[in-house]
Parts: structure tokens; C-alpha cells; sequence
């Protein structure tokens, strides 16, 4: 079964894939999350704070882009707006709904951390003479974001695979170049197979990350070995 | 120093306060004494703001205010003359024993870290823990965050501090040297309020000791007053009774 035709095939295929890993998968995680977070950051304060109108627009936020499928989404943004004039180059459209979905959910993890802070630390804040705002930055959110971390590498784990979908709405990354391999070569197993592992070999590259960067953070927390 | 009157709190139509007066003097130490749900703690929190009271006039410093209408600005101004000593520590967590201290120097006040990291090891001296600066919160036992609370307390150099049962959530042989510490803190003529359950303590210690129950103050005196005659028929049966639970195991600790 494994002929040389196919290794071949295979490891001139591997470089193939792995640049628009490079160049589109990981640049499109990497801006998109990086949006993602300061979205979910301002969508959990505006509701930890009890912002009156800001908060009821996170809530409406989270509701429609946990509620509706990421596939939609890209849809709706790449071949449905068009419709009212708004054109968006696949990239872009893209960084915009993971960004926006993705926040979505950072939002909700982020606001259960805030939440999971004991509500002396923010008391104690003010007794010392802090502003709600000092106090926030200083005291809450960093204990809040050690919290976060692990659920939110997950996230970002989750959004590296998640960013073959854009293929559905031609962006060349990963998926789609492997795709077009297969289309000309036949050989689907083999090098769907393939693009799967090195998939895997980035998520293992940031659970590796996650794993130094909670131990980084978790300085001021008993160790549990 | 610090007065006020008529202090008033409800939670919901529950009345928890119901008419709170207080005197405190430059230099005093005031206990107060009561039993379980009598407000003791959400009097303290009234007076630094941490809740609103309903209604109550507060002269700090020779200033009066309406203790339900103030200022986002006078609430921040009069915190940083106050501090306060909670039950359960509240040792920011994310912060070392020091960045504790240091904290409400750098963040509230402006101070220059170099000066402040000065301040807050002296601070800790006072109580201490100079040996433990670099441990987090985690890394301490109750009576040393405890310690580390009141060091940063006295960092700001407060004019009052108010404490809320700074023993209660102590293993018993660790209530000795927090007691310890506000003893010599009050020798040094610190200005203090503190809810307390220690009775050798309130009895030693304090200038004047204020029996609440039930929202008011029932009785208040010299400590000698309150424990040797008490003249209300309450304050002799909370006596009485605390005695029992509590023997006078604050007294072992002089
Ligand atoms: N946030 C709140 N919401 C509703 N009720 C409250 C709240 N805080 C306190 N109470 C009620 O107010 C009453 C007084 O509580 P407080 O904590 O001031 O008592 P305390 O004298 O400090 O008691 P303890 O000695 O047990 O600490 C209690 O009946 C309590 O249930
Ligand atoms: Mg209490």
C-alpha cells in the first residue's frame, strides 16, 4: 500500500501544507485571538461591573454568536453581506468572525473567573484607598486571568483547528491547499491524514506553551503535584 | 476624633442598625462587644463605606458628613485616613507579603516605590514578619496574614483603624500574637475600633468598651464599667454567658 509513489507524494506535500500553516493558520489564530481576548475582556468587565446598557449588549452579543454555528457566521459575513454592499477580502472576513465568535465565548469564561475572585479582594482594595479601577487591574483581573488560563487555552487550542473552516470561504490555509492536493494526486487518506498531524503537532506546541505559562503564573498559588 | 450618629441600615425591610451612636478619641481603643447578628460588622462597614448606610451623620477630623449622601470623592479621601482589619484577612493574593503593604502606597497614594518598599518593611518589622516580605499569602499561616493585614494597615499611616473580630477565624494559639500586636499598637497610642469576642482583650486593652445587641447600643463605659457593674440587665447576661463559652482564655495571653 505505502509505495514510494506515495511517499513521495507525502513529504513533497508536507512542505506544501505546512506554509500556509505558517503564513495563514497560525497569523489568522494569532490576530484573531488576540481580538478575541480584548473583546471577552470588556464583554466581562461591562458585565462584572453592572454597566447598565453595555452590559445588556454583551449579553445580546454572547447570545447570538455562542447560539449560531461558527459555518454560519462565516457565511453570513463572506457571502451574505455582499448583499448590502459590504465586501470583505476572505481574510479579513475571516479574522472578524473568529475574533467575534471566539470572544464570545472567552467573554463568558472570563466573566466566571472575575466572579470566582472572593469579593474581599475588591473590598480590601478600597480599604487601602485603591479606585474600583486601580483595584481591578491590580488585584482582580490578574487573579481573574490566572484563573481563565487553562480554559482559555483551550479555547485558542480549539480556534487552531477551527481555522480550517475558513476554507469554506477561500481562504488558503492548511485545509484547503491539502484539499487541492487530493484532488490531483488521489490520495485522500494519506494526506488528509497527514494535514491531521500537523494539526496535532501545533496543539501539542500549545499545550506544551499552556503548560509553562501556568506555571509561570501559578506563583502565587499553593502547587498541587 | 470620629463621632456619629444615628446610624441607620436595613437590609431589605430587616433592620440591622438602628440608631448607632459612636465617640471615639485620638488615641483611644475602642471595643466593641455583642452577640452574633447585633450588626457589630456591618457597623464597621457603614463607617469605612462598604455599605451605605440609610441614614447617620459622621464628623471626621472636624468635617461632617451624611453617611448616606457623600461623595464618590470624600468616600476615597476619608478610606485613605482609615484602614481596616478584616475577620478573613483579605490579603490580596496575588501580591507578596510586602506588595501587600505596598500596594495602597504606590496604587492610592502616589508614593515612589523606593519609598513605599521602606515604609512597608518597617511596616512588617512592627509586626514581625520582616523574615517573610517575599511570601505570598498562601505561604503564611492565619496569624501571619493576619499580622501582614495590620502591617498594611499601618503603612498608610491611618488615623484609625477599625478591626472586625481580627481573631475569630484563628486557631486558638495563633490569636496570641495578633493580640499581641494590637496591644502594642494601642501602647503606642494607635486609634482603634475593634469588634471583638476576646474579652481579655476588650477588658485590658480598651479605653472604653460599647456593648451593642440587636442594632444598638445597649451600654457603653470604661471597660472597667462594662465588666466589673454593668448597669444594663443585657450587657450582665452576655457577660455571663461569654464567660462561659469563652473562659477567660483572652487573659492568658498578656
Ligand atoms: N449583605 C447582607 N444582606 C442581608 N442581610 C445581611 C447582610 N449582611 C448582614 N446581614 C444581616 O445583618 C445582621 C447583622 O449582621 P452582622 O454581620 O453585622 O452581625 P455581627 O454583629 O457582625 O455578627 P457576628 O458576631 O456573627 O459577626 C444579621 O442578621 C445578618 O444576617
Ligand atoms: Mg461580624
Amino acid at each position: 500500500m505505502i509505495n514510494e509513489r506515495l511517499l513521495e507524494i507525502l513529504a513533497d506535500s508536507f512542505w506544501k501544507i505546512l506554509l500556509p500553516g505558517l503564513t495563514v493558520t497560525i497569523p489568522l489564530t494569532a490576530v484573531s485571538f488576540t481580538f478575541a481576548l480584548i473583546i471577552a475582556v470588556a464583554a466581562a468587565l461591562v458585565q462584572f461591573a453592572r454597566i447598565k446598557v453595555l452590559r445588556q449588549i454583551a449579553r445580546f452579543y454572547i447570545w447570538v454568536f455562542r447560539g449560531t454555528p461558527l459555518l454560519v457566521q462565516l457565511f453570513v459575513v463572506f457571502y451574505g453581506l455582499p448583499n448590502i454592499g459590504i465586501l470583505i477580502d476572505p481574510f479579513p472576513a475571516a479574522v472578524l468572525v473568529f475574533s467575534l465568535n471566539e470572544g464570545a465565548y472567552c467573554a463568558e469564561t472570563i466573566r466566571a473567573a472575575l466572579e470566582a475572585v472572593p469579593s474581599g479582594q475588591l473590598e480590601a482594595g478600597y480599604c487601602v484607598g485603591m479606585s474600583y479601577l486601580q483595584t481591578m487591574r491590580r488585584i482582580i483581573l490578574p487573579q481573574a486571568m490566572r484563573t481563565a488560563f487553562p480554559p482559555l487555552s483551550n479555547s485558542l487550542i480549539a480556534m487552531v483547528k477551527d481555522t480550517s473552516l475558513a476554507a469554506n470561504i477561500t481562504v488558503t490555509e492548511m485545509f484547503m491547499v491539502t484539499q487541492r492536493i487530493v484532488a490531483r494526486t488521489w490520495e485522500p487518506l494519506a494526506l488528509y491524514m497527514e494535514v491531521g498531524i500537523i494539526y496535532l503537532i501545533f496543539s501539542t506546541v500549545l499545550t506544551r506553551l499552556q503548560r509553562m505559562g501556568e506555571q509561570k503564573l501559578s506563583v502565587h498559588q499553593r502547587q498541587e503535584d | 476624633m470620629l463621632e456619629v450618629k444615628n446610624v441607620r441600615k436595613s437590609f431589605g425591610d430587616v433592620p440591622v442598625l438602628c440608631g448607632v451612636e459612636l465617640r471615639v478619641e485620638q488615641g483611644e481603643v475602642v471595643s466593641i462587644l455583642g452577640p452574633s447578628g447585633s450588626g457589630k460588622t456591618t457597623f464597621l462597614r457603614c463607617l469605612n463605606f462598604l455599605e451605605t448606610a440609610d441614614e447617620g451623620t459622621m464628623s471626621f477630623d472636624g468635617e461632617t458628613f451624611s453617611m448616606n449622601r457623600l461623595h464618590k470623592k470624600d468616600i476615597a479621601r476619608l478610606r485613605r485616613k482609615t484602614a481596616f482589619v478584616f475577620q478573613n484577612y483579605n490579603l490580596f493574593l496575588n501580591k507578596t507579603a510586602l506588595q501587600n503593604v505596598t500596594e495602597g502606597l504606590t496604587a492610592a497614594r502616589k508614593i515612589p516605590k523606593a519609598q513605599a518598599e521602606e515604609t512597608g518593611r518597617r511596616a512588617l518589622e512592627r509586626v514581625g514578619l520582616s523574615d517573610r516580605q517575599d511570601y505570598y499569602p498562601y505561604q503564611l499561616s492565619g496569624g501571619q496574614q493576619q499580622r501582614v493585614a495590620i502591617a498594611r494597615a499601618l503603612a498608610a499611616e491611618p488615623e484609625i483603624i477599625y478591626f472586625d473580630e481580627p481573631t475569630s477565624a484563628l486557631d486558638p494559639e495563633l490569636t496570641g500574637e495578633v493580640l499581641e500586636v494590637m496591644r502594642r499598637l494601642a501602647g503606642d497610642g494607635m486609634t482603634m475600633l475593634v469588634v471583638t469576642h476576646e474579652m481579655g482583650f476588650a477588658r485590658t486593652v480598651s479605653n472604653k468598651v460599647v456593648f451593642m445587641e440587636d442594632g444598638r447600643v445597649v451600654e457603653s463605659g470604661t471597660a472597667a464599667e462594662i465588666f466589673e457593674c454593668p448597669r444594663e440587665v443585657r450587657t450582665r447576661e452576655f457577660l455571663r454567658l461569654t464567660n462561659k463559652t469563652y473562659g477567660e482564655k483572652g487573659e492568658s495571653v498578656q
